[in-house]
């Protein structure tokens, strides 16, 4: 057996824009697949000294001890008012911006729409998993109807506390934005999905088209409770019904 | 006939046990170890070794890339 593990048989290994350093998220959490993909797909198109990663408050935060290009942080929900600086400064630079749900859909709200209403030359990663992760588990504004969560231990009421918002959607009507996809990286066929999407995105970026959004839905393994692969059971029965994955807008025309 | 005979090789301190990778193989290459490595997490190890296609499924899937894949053609 030991013959097959060669040089030049390799067909899979952790991206080489990886740092050493170990993923410090939960086990099974999905930012560390999506970081993955992000980074292969970086390594794809030869971006690697182009790309500029922004990273916002939160678990998403992390991904710049990750990735080994260049990245900057900004305050809490500002990555979009950030990478719009950072692209109109250097418009021949690969700007990402990498976000959670509790920061692009709730603190950062107004930034989202605003930088996607402009147009701006970028990209956005939205990791939806419909809880604040790093904080313990506290609602946001994609968790669920009925969903518990540490600020709402009997579940989501949405006559109090409306309802999971869908920012997709919202900002697929916006002509600012060139591409809009929601997908998701717990199984394989979904991976291979995203990375067809995630490279799309950065295409577009580089051919100067737009704003694309990608969001993906993931799961949240210690903020909801559960083991990694009860998580993923769990996402697929109650996050898809209310995210439904697919495309939203393609070349600036809504396609759902 | 020539077949596509692949390995994976795993690395047991990177792996956090969370068995994302265990459905994503569709021929029960992977299994999970009754063993602990140093973190306390029950990694998986490669098993049913004759039936690995190299399809790379189970590293694509694992969040802390743990999985290097390797695949030839046995003739």
């Amino acid at each position: 057996m030991s013959s097959i593990a060669k040089k030049e048989n390799l067909v899979y290994q952790r991206p080489a824009l990886r740092t050493e350093k170990e993923y410090s998220f939960c086990p099974g959490c999905g930012h560390g697949t999506v970081h993955n993909i992000i980074l292969e797909v970086i390594e794809e198109m030869g971006l690697q000294e182009k790309a500029i990663g922004i990273t916002p408050v939160g678990c998403a935060v992390l991904a710049y001890e990750f990735m080994n290009i260049d990245m900057q942080q900004a305050a809490h929900g500002r990555a979009p008012a950030l990478a719009t600086a950072i692209n109109r400064m250097m418009p021949d630079k690969a700007v990402f911006t990498y976000q959670g749900d509790g920061d692009l859909a709730a603190i950062g709200t107004a930034e989202t729409i605003h930088a996607c209403n402009r147009g701006e030359n970028i990209v956005i990663f939205f990791v939806n998993n419909g809880i604040y992760g790093m904080t313990g588990g506290q609602m946001a504004p994609t968790t669920l109807p009925g969903m518990p969560s540490s600020t709402s231990p009997y579940g989501r009421d949405v006559e109090t506390m409306g309802g999971p918002m869908k920012i997709t959607e919202m900002i697929s009507q916006l002509d600012g934005v060139y591409m809009s996809t929601r997908q998701a990286a717990h199984t394989p066929a979904y991976v291979r999905k995203l990375k067809k999407a995630i490279r799309q995105a950065f295409e577009n970026q580089q051919a100067r088209k737009g704003l694309s959004f990608v969001e993906i839905v993931t799961n949240c393994a210690s903020g909801w409770k559960k083991t990694p692969t009860d998580a993923n059971k769990w996402l697929e029965e109650n996050m898809f019904p209310v995210y439904p994955l697919g495309d939203i807008k393609i070349d600036g025309k809504l396609v759902k | 006939m020539a077949k596509i005979k692949g390995e994976i090789i795993i690395d047991v301190e990177r792996c956090k046990g969370c068995h994302v990778c265990v459905p994503a193989c569709n021929f029960k290459c992977v299994g999970v170890s009754p063993k602990v490595n140093s973190k306390g997490y029950n990694y998986v190890v490669f098993e049913n070794s004759e039936s690995c296609t190299g399809c790379a499924n189970c590293a694509i899937v694992c969040p802390d890339a743990a999985i290097t894949v390797y695949r030839t053609k046995v003739e």
